[in-house]
């Protein structure tokens, strides 16, 4: 099955996300800032990231950067939560090797056709 | 497939009162030094408001929301200092966000003129930096090329991608799948950019496709599937249209959806509005309209406990189960035993319970803060708050009622307490009044103080306030505290401190009844010059009491421990009997009635002279009353039982509970009794214990 | 000897479950009894317990047909005689006499109330049809006490309504 690690720091947002992801049958796991998030991914076995930006202690940019020095996630779908739409933070993302964004408020029948393109 | 996220709503309101919390209590702290996390968390704060709002489409939050995040962007980015005005213009828009979450928690419009104010206050703070972001905020709705084609065509798509792209995390073949939701889909790889073999890398993409899609779509459709790899690839994308048979063909020129939206509505535009609306009668006010049953957040370490104490409860019940099955007189002692173990755990059970509905009085204590830097704005006078015994436990319900009480007498010590910094320094004192608030746990009871070091009470303004009021007669003698007493009566408080909370009418007298409602009490001290301390002393929790056993004939009654003055032997040169039945006992300088329980309740008591008597002396609404009673018994804790769920509210009586031997006792209600005396009483004898009354007063 | 064997032998003043009762049917079946020499019936589903009776504990200054309080099982149930009540007979509290505990649900809340009575009889099986009209007139019960009448061979039985038997004495009483 599909599994999803699912990294922001506001528990309601984490919880829809979550609910969403397991009402179309993926398998999630949250974490609830960078840190905690890279913890969890050291688990391994994820199909894909979906992580927010801001957070407390590791930014969802820094946590980019760190899970795709572990090699399990070398190609893993890394996603970023954002609101901000501008250019700034889609090359922010990249740069940090993020594969793409979602942006927020969040949808949940757009999150699912979006990460279609990156996960079955 | 619809996915209903209503369920998060609950989830995301809780969510969103903490943010605030944590944004007023950083925001009261924050200035230039202040370290970036601190403003960082205060940002985060508001991002997560903004984010949840949109998904749940309480667009007035988000926009609002929206300015307020812009403005902490500005300062957490250094592209504003951070400046004590618009740090007030944040606290400001805290308490509207508060007021609008609050509006939607309560499914009632919110027309507040302060969110108006606030939000044209934010938009000129913010000047010309909004407008930028504005543009990129509307999500989803900014004016694409949509045209939503009737018919299909038939699209020829080149994907060219950049040999990296698959270590982006990207996947063509399932963007590819992506694309095939929007119609029909054929894809054909080609090889030509294929390297040799040996010249190969394995984690690299040299591959590139054509494709045919039929659909009904935009073009705008298909560069979305594309949008994160735009940079990592050519993309071309040309329209072939298909000729179908009945349908016309599409110009690509005509718009099906003329772009409807607005994106920024104009300033004026929209303060006018809101204005207008302000200035309509609000029919809705923001009383709670849904009544909440409430919910509790426990410590891990508290469930744990009482899984523990229950494990325990299970192995002495197994250890009495078996010493049953196969019992004999030799084994009583070990039996005895066991039941001793049993009340042990029982009661270890009982109090880690209870303690479960128990929460830290920081709760309560933490809208204060604030509060205080308010008052010292409003009043113009220095002062700082002290907080103590924040982590002291109490009930749940308890605090919850506490609340408003507490936040009139922090404010009474405001406002009659602190004096000026002028006449603070002439006195030798600091500038700087100092207003202390401490709990801590005594007896079985939560001790809140709320303490001064103004100027204390002047107990002769009180009693020429009080004399005029008509409260006391003008040639009383009264000690001080019964002096001090005088401050709760009702009629005390001036109009103007009933307009000064919001026309809400709290009184002194209101402080002390809600405190009396929940079966606590209320003290004054006071030292004029130096301070004064109020003391507000509550049961741990509401479903529990310390009560007296007093037998009355057969029956049994307990009276709360809390209402008793003391207890003793009548004495007859003590008894003095006034017109009627009314009898008084001379308890040092007060006449106090006496109230025979027996003739309220229509029982046989086994003792019916005053005469030696047993009294209990209890006190309730600066009232004493001596009850008498045919035999003191235990002291012990009594669970409050409602004699209203089955049957109803009886006078006299607050409650039942179950005694050790199963048996059920009434708890007496103090102040209904006396009511209920009266009632019955005769005319004169009620008259009578008005004049004790005010003799007392 | 098993500790709870020893138990039965010692005098109890305790419960009767109702076992053995066939609830085949939805509240078609009815609990009477005896308040003095007239036959009563009440909805079987409402039946909570039936106990002996004890001297409840007082309630101060309340009516003389509500007897009391007594703890069942940690609830306070108000005990209500209805010969008392209803002045039926001259009540007497023997060894056989008896309290049926009724519990009513109505918009979510329960109310549960024991009332007094002589004696419990049968089960009695009956559908809508044999249940009759009661005159208007007459009858040791108020008619809005009275849900009907139930011909049981040569006896009647009154059957009672009990929406009106969960409201008694609840003139006080808080939503």
């Amino acid at each position: 099955m599909t599994k999803v690690l699912v990294v922001d720091d506001s528990n309601s947002i984490r919880d829809m996300v979550s609910f969403t992801l397991k009402s179309a049958g993926y398998n999630t796991v949250e974490a609830k800032d960078g840190q905690d998030g890279l913890t969890k991914a050291q688990g391994g076995g994820f199909d894909l990231v979906i992580s927010d930006v801001n957070m407390p202690i590791m930014d969802g940019i820094e946590l980019c950067q760190e899970l795709r020095k572990l090699p399990s996630f070398k190609f893993t779908p890394i996603l970023m939560l954002t609101t901000e739409s501008s250019g700034d933070m889609k090359q922010r993302g990249k740069s940090a090797g993020a594969t793409g964004w979602l942006v927020k408020p969040f949808n949940p029948e757009k999150l699912l056709a979006t990460i279609k393109r990156v996960v079955r | 497939m619809s996915i209903d996220l209503s369920q998060f709503i609950p989830s995301f309101l809780e969510e969103s009162f903490e943010g605030l919390e944590l944004m007023e209590s950083s925001l009261l702290d924050l200035n230039q030094d202040s370290d970036s996390e601190t403003i960082n968390s205060v940002f985060r704060a508001a991002h997560s408001i903004k984010g949840g709002a949109g998904t749940f489409g309480f667009n007035d939050v988000t926009e609002f929301t929206h300015h307020v995040e812009t403005l902490l962007d500005e300062m957490r980015d250094g592209r504003r200092t951070i400046e004590p005005d618009d740090v007030e213009i944040l606290l400001d828009s805290v308490d509207c966000m508060r007021l609008m979450i609050e509006a939607v928690r309560d499914d009632v419009t919110c027309e507040d003129e302060k969110i108006a104010k606030t939000s044209i206050l934010l938009q000129k703070t913010l000047g010309s930096h909004d407008d930028d972001a504005s543009t990129d905020e509307q999500p989803q709705n900014t004016a694409k090329n949509n045209e939503a084609t009737t018919s299909n065509s038939c699209w020829q798509i080149t994907f060219i991608p950049q040999h990296h792209l698959v270590q982006t995390g990207n996947d063509p073949l399932l963007l590819f799948n992506a694309l095939a939701d929007l119609g029909q889909l054929s894809v054909v790889a080609k090889v030509d950019g294929l390297p040799a073999l040996t010249d190969m890398d394995a984690e690299e993409l040299y591959l590139t496709w054509q494709l045919e899609l039929k659909s009904g779509c935009s073009e705008d459709d298909i560069k979305e599937v594309f949008e994160w790899v735009e940079d990592e690839c050519e993309l071309i994308i040309e329209q072939q249209m298909q000729e179908l048979d009945d349908s016309p063909v599409i110009e690509s020129e005509e718009v099906a959806n003329p772009s409807p939206i607005d994106i920024n509505p104009s300033l004026p535009e929209k303060s006018l509005e809101v204005e207008l609306a302000a200035s309509k009668p609000s029919e809705k006010t923001a009383s709670k309209a849904k009544p909440d049953v409430g919910s509790i957040r426990v410590g891990v370490d508290k469930v744990d406990s009482l899984i523990n104490l229950v494990g325990e409860l299970v192995i002495t019940q197994s250890m009495l189960s078996e010493l049953g099955n196969d019992f004999d007189m030799s084994k009583t002692e070990r039996l005895v035993s066991g039941l001793e173990q049993l009340l042990q755990n029982t009661k270890e059970l009982q109090e880690s319970v209870m303690r479960i509905r128990m929460l830290p009085i920081s709760f309560a204590f933490n809208r204060f803060p604030r509060l205080v830097h308010d008052l010292s704005k409003k009043t113009g006078k220095e002062m700082e708050l002290i907080i103590k015994g924040e982590q002291t436990e109490l009930d749940k319900t308890v605090m919850e009622q506490i609340g408003d009480p507490l936040v009139h007498l922090v404010r009474n010590a405001a406002d009659h307490g602190i004096e000026s910094a002028e006449v603070r320094i002439a006195a030798g004192k600091p500038a700087k009044g100092t207003i202390t608030l401490d709990a801590y746990h005594q007896g079985g009871n939560i001790v809140i103080e709320i303490c001064d070091d103004g100027a204390g009470i002047n107990r002769d303004i009180i009693l020429a306030k009080a004399t005029e009021k008509g409260l006391v007669d003008a040639k009383a003698v009264l000690t001080d505290s019964q002096v001090y007493d005088l401050l709760f009566e009702a009629g005390f408080s001036t109009a103007a401190e009933i307009t000064d909370i919001s026309g809400r009418g709290v009184g002194m007298d209101v402080v002390k009844r809600n405190i009396q409602s929940l079966g606590g009490r209320i003290q004054v001290e006071s030292v004029q010059g130096k301070g004064s301390t109020f003391k507000v002393n509550l049961p741990l929790t509401l479903a529990i009491l310390d009560g007296q056993l007093v037998k009355v004939g057969t029956e049994t009654y307990i009276i709360p421990l809390i209402a008793i003055v003391e207890s003793l032997q009548a004495k007859s040169d003590l008894i003095n009997r006034v017109s009627g039945d009314m009898v008084l006992y001379r308890l040092r300088e007060d006449n106090v009635p006496v109230l025979p329980i027996y003739q309220l309740f229509d029982l046989t008591a086994e003792c019916k002279e005053v005469d030696n008597a047993l009294l209990v002396v209890v006190e309730a609404d600066g009232q004493k009353v001596g009850l008498m009673v045919d035999d003191l018994l235990a002291q012990q804790q009594v669970v409050i039982k409602s004699l209203a769920d089955n049957y109803q509210q009886v006078d006299g009586i607050s409650g039942a509970t179950i005694l050790g031997d199963g048996s059920v006792a009434m708890i007496l209600d103090i102040p209904g009794m006396i009511a209920l005396a009266m009632k019955i009483g005769k005319e004169n004898t009620a008259s009578i214990i008005q004049e004790s009354v005010g003799e007392n007063a | 000897m098993n500790i709870q064997e020893m138990a039965k032998d010692i005098p109890v003043e305790g419960e009767h479950s109702l076992e053995g009762i066939d609830f085949i049917t939805n509240g078609e079946q009815y609990l009477t009894f005896v308040l003095d020499q007239e036959q009563y019936a009440v909805d079987i589903l409402c039946v909570e317990e039936i106990r002996s009776w004890e001297q409840p504990t007082k309630i101060p200054n309340a009516p003389r047909y509500v007897k009391g309080v007594i703890n069942m099982r940690g609830i306070i149930v108000p005990i209500i005689d209805l010969r008392l009540k209803f002045t039926i007979g001259q009540p007497q509290y023997l060894e056989t006499t008896v309290v049926i505990v009724l519990t009513f649900e109505h918009d979510h809340k329960s109310r549960t109330i024991g009332f007094v009575v002589d004696a419990v009889s049968d089960v009695l099986n009956a559908d809508e049809g044999d249940i009759k009209k009661a005159p208007s007139f007459g009858g040791s019960m108020p008619q809005e006490y009275v849900e009907g009448l139930i011909n049981v061979g040569d006896n009647v039985v009154t059957l009672l309504s009990v929406q009106a038997l969960q409201t008694i004495e609840q003139h006080q009483l808080h939503a």
